[in-house]
């Protein structure tokens, strides 16, 4: 026990003591969370609006002209009917439809209610929520103004929006990207910090010294992992608080199932870079194992960026694969949807698997000599 | 006689440290002057700032006639340098390591094609040309890197610990070829771990605490301290050392 | 019981052959050293005596052990000093020594009298991190961690290469204390020089034992009479004396060349005449030449030259 704490004590002055590492491991997570948050909301300007609905009805003229006077949104066209929505879309001549009712106007009058649809192009579902939302101010403010004057009273009137992402029905919100975040960070803190590190000693022979010395092999790679699953506990927090207090992320389902889900992949990770520590024998080239091998799978098949369902059918199989996948839709549930254990059970059980066979082939595979 | 390498009151400081203090000396023209002195006496940082790679915190001088605070690029040229560290790319093959040095110095294709035949048959390495340098015996590699060193008929050859970890007989093999060297009229400038090494040398200066302690041919420096060969007058000298490496 | 027992080893990467037929013997409380230089397969027959390779065939043992099949018990006795500088940069002197220490499962103050003579020398650095020491004072350290859990055998890999003449006659002092301590020591070297101050040593070269035993039955074996050669021009000289009659080999040494010939051609004192009489005429200036004894440097290139041509 004396070994395994001195092991201990010994990582953790490596990681205090390299002002690099230290930079990486606490500024990365708030970098990352400010880049995905706000870089890639850009702000978008002229989106173009097409009309479906009856131009002679007075309230839906009324609204189109309000949107064209918004400063985000330029009507474009008028539609005769929805069929023509998504070859507007693929053609890349319009942003997003919002298609009024038969006698919208009139029943507006009559029952209080109108259906709106708005259908935004799924394609890029960052943008096109954002648009949407546009839409849906507008709407919301048009919808006041109007029952105010039908009836002096709010909320006696009320649109019915429903709202369709064409190409992406399973409609990306915008925080989509705080899981896909807090995926990404433990899998570089965890997997490239402990291959790396461990990496580290066998590049400068130290790893020749504790093989020549009674201690277990074994103990190394616990010790090489137990900080780094501390650390990853730290920018765990930092997120779940930046996407709260920053982002206003909410976190609707239970912190306890989120904190065993997220320990869960943390052990994923820390196997994977196990696996790589095995493999590489060069700092440089664990970095690039890491970076290369499993950052940019995890960046573009685990649904952070590019949403799973429109990746062709191989892509799709592929992305089965990636654990992160199966952590961020488990978080998604857990903090957007706020579903408890026995929604997931079936994703839990992927990335538990996933983890005992990648952490005994690494186990198995660190080798007791050179 | 021409001098190659004149230095005055050269000085190299890192923050308060003062790793070479106000050493001048002159080497001529095909010379073998070996730079010796203790880890840490300064022997390092002086070749750097003489190869160019360093600027001196003070004192200045010249090498193969050029400045050595105001025209290092042109040293660069005129000098080969050769260390046991880096000397030749191991996974290229043994013609393409010459391509390649012949290149940076700017040598034609035709003078690189010369070159090449002139230096695999005098080392007697015709038959390994298309072989990759990591296969070759270390004291081979010695050896090609130092006539690649040469390829582009430098006025000086700066080598450091050429022969660290050769096999006695090639070590000495080597030392052949830098008299050959010396012989066609190349100032070699050497640094070196073996003490019998430095006898073979025409002067020899023993750098202690970042100053030059001694400089003389072997034989005047062993009448100097009363030494019977030139490790014995080592130990004298950095024996004086206070700086502790 | 021998310390080390090394029999008949053999060890390739690929297809290249690092170590062939490797047969040793260790006694134990002895300095050995294993004198070759670079590539000779010297690393390679340390790893696997520390367990940290296993060889494709023959066998060894250390301090009785097993290097295969007890190589748990082999780390618990033995101290090993890589070739390179393998310690922690980022902590300090003490809190490397500690860590080794705890390693091994004991304390610094358990052992203290084990590593006082040199420890005492790095002391006032203890809080000093290991990456600013200088290059004498790593080394001191790096023989420390591998002292501080009292080993029964030492092994140190080439614990002097790339070390100036003043800090090596150092290190050498400090082995020499050492094995006064009853430690073995397994040492290795590209430098001949040091062969005599070991009790004993094995050449190796291109992945062979040429010879081995005590240095002076190393020297006596050296089959021809050997002069020392001094005539100015030097270099010419070497030279032309290779090319003389009886002429077996000739290298420089320093300041004078060595020259072995036959010794059956002729009596020693004619043999030293001639040669003399020879460089004279040849119109050398400054000629001496004397009979002298053999060094480890000049058996190693008798021997090496005799391997090549088997």
């Amino acid at each position: 026990m004396k070994e395994f704490l001195a092991f201990v004590r010994k990582e953790f002055n490596h990681i205090f003591r390299d002002r690099r590492t230290m930079l990486i491991v606490l500024i990365l997570p708030v970098v990352q969370m400010i880049l995905f948050g706000y870089a890639v909301r850009t702000e978008i300007e002229h989106a173009r609006v097409d009309i479906v609905g009856d131009m002679s009805d007075p309230e839906v003229r009324r609204i189109v002209g309000r949107m064209d006077s918004n400063r985000y949104l330029d009507v474009q066209e008028v539609l005769p009917s929805t069929g023509f929505i998504s070859s507007r879309f693929r053609r890349n001549e319009s942003d997003v439809a919002v298609c009024f009712e038969r006698d919208f106007g009139t029943r507006l009058r009559k029952t209080g209610t109108g259906h709106v649809k708005v259908v935004g192009d799924g394609s890029d579902p960052n943008s096109a929520q954002m648009v949407v939302n546009y839409v849906m101010g507008v709407l919301r403010s048009e919808q006041t103004e109007i029952s105010a004057e039908l009836s002096g009273s709010e909320s006696s009137v009320a649109f019915t929006p429903s709202v369709q992402l064409m190409y992406n029905p399973a409609m990306k919100s915008a925080y989509n990207f705080v899981p896909g975040v807090m995926g990404l960070i433990m899998m570089i803190i965890c997997s490239m910090m402990t291959s790396v590190s461990i990496v580290r000693e066998k590049e400068t022979g130290t790893m020749e010294l504790l093989l020549a010395s009674p201690v277990k092999p074994l103990w190394i790679l616990v010790s090489k992992v137990l900080p780094y699953l501390l650390v990853s506990t730290v920018n765990f927090i930092t997120i779940l608080l930046l996407s709260r207090y920053m982002m206003g992320v909410p976190l609707r389902g239970s912190l306890l199932l989120l904190s065993v889900v997220a320990v869960l992949f943390v052990f994923t990770s820390l196997s994977l870079g196990l696996l790589i520590s095995v493999v590489a024998s060069t700092q440089k080239t664990a970095l690039l194992l890491s970076g290369m091998g499993l950052m940019m799978p995890t960046v573009l098949l685990s649904g952070i960026i590019f949403p799973c369902e429109n990746m062709p059918a191989a892509l799709q199989w592929l992305s089965h694969l990636i654990p992160a996948k199966w952590f961020i839709i488990m978080v998604k549930k857990i903090m957007i949807q706020g579903a408890g254990f026995p929604y997931i059970i079936k994703e839990f059980c992927i990335l538990a698997g996933m983890t005992v066979f990648l952490m005994t082939v690494g186990v198995r595979k660190f080798r007791i000599r050179l | 006689m021409e001098n190659v390498i004149e230095i005055h009151g050269l000085t190299k400081r890192f923050g308060s440290f003062t790793a070479v203090d106000h050493i001048s000396f002159s080497v001529r023209k095909g010379e073998i002057f070996g730079f010796l002195g203790a880890n840490g006496a300064g022997k390092t940082t002086a070749m750097r700032i003489l190869c160019g790679l360093s600027v001196p915190t003070s004192g200045g001088g010249t090498v193969a006639g050029y400045d050595i605070v105001r025209e290092p690029e042109k040293i660069k040229r005129h000098i080969g340098y050769m260390s046991q560290k880096f000397s030749l790319y191991s996974d290229l093959k043994v013609w393409e390591n010459i391509r390649l040095f012949g290149g940076i110095y700017g040598l034609s294709d035709r003078e690189i094609a010369d070159k090449t035949s002139e230096i695999l048959s005098s080392l007697g390495m015709a038959d390994v040309r298309d072989s990759f340098v990591a296969s070759l015996p270390l004291g081979w590699k010695q050896k090609l890197a130092f006539s690649i060193a040469l390829i582009h008929e430098p006025d000086i050859v700066f080598l450091d610990e050429p022969t660290g970890g050769v096999d006695p007989e090639t070590r000495r093999r080597f030392w052949e070829l830098i008299y050959d060297a010396a012989s066609r009229g190349v100032t070699v400038f050497v640094t070196t771990h073996y003490m019998d090494e430095a006898e073979y040398c025409d002067r020899v200066s023993v750098m202690v605490d970042g100053r030059i302690g001694a400089l003389d041919s072997p034989a005047g420096l062993k009448r100097t301290y009363g030494a019977e060969d030139m490790d014995g007058v080592f130990r004298i000298l950095a024996g004086r050392a206070l700086r502790k490496e | 019981m021998n310390a080390i027992e090394i029999h008949d080893i053999c060890k390739s990467y690929g297809r290249v052959r690092a170590l062939s037929g490797v047969s040793l013997e260790v006694k134990e409380g002895e300095i050995f050293g294993l004198i070759g230089p670079d590539g000779a397969g010297k690393t390679t027959l340390f790893r696997i005596l520390t367990t940290l390779l296993l060889a494709d065939s023959g066998s060894a043992s250390v301090a009785g052990l097993d290097v295969v099949k007890d190589y748990a018990g082999i780390r618990r006795i033995i101290g090993y000093m890589p070739g390179r500088f393998s310690l922690y940069q980022d902590l300090s002197v003490k809190e490397n020594l500690e860590f080794f220490a705890t390693v091994f499962g004991t304390t610094v103050e358990e052992n203290y009298d084990v590593i006082r003579d040199i420890y005492s020398q790095i002391e006032p650095f203890r809080d000093r991190r290991a990456g600013a020491l200088s290059g004498g004072m790593k080394q001191k350290l790096a023989l420390c961690c591998a002292l501080v859990h009292k080993p029964s055998v030492l092994f140190l890999d080439e614990p002097t290469t790339g070390v100036d003449a003043v800090s090596r006659r150092d290190f050498w002092n400090m082995l020499a204390r050492i094995k006064a301590s009853g430690v073995t020591v397994f040492v290795s070297t590209p430098y001949m020089d040091e062969a005599s101050l070991c009790d004993r040593v094995a050449l190796i070269m291109r992945g062979g034992i040429i010879d081995s035993g005590t240095p002076s039955k190393i020297e006596s074996e050296y089959p021809y009479a050997l002069y020392a050669v001094k005539g100015t021009p030097m270099y010419p000289l070497l030279k032309y004396l290779r090319t003389a009659d009886g002429v077996l080999s000739c290298f420089s040494f320093g300041s004078v060349h060595h020259l072995a010939v036959d010794p059956s051609a002729a009596g020693v004192g004619e043999a030293r005449q001639k040669i003399l009489s020879d460089i004279v005429s040849a119109g050398f200036r400054d000629c001496d030449v004397q009979e002298i004894r053999p060094g480890i440097e000049d058996c190693f290139m008798y021997l090496a030259g005799r391997s090549r041509q088997n």
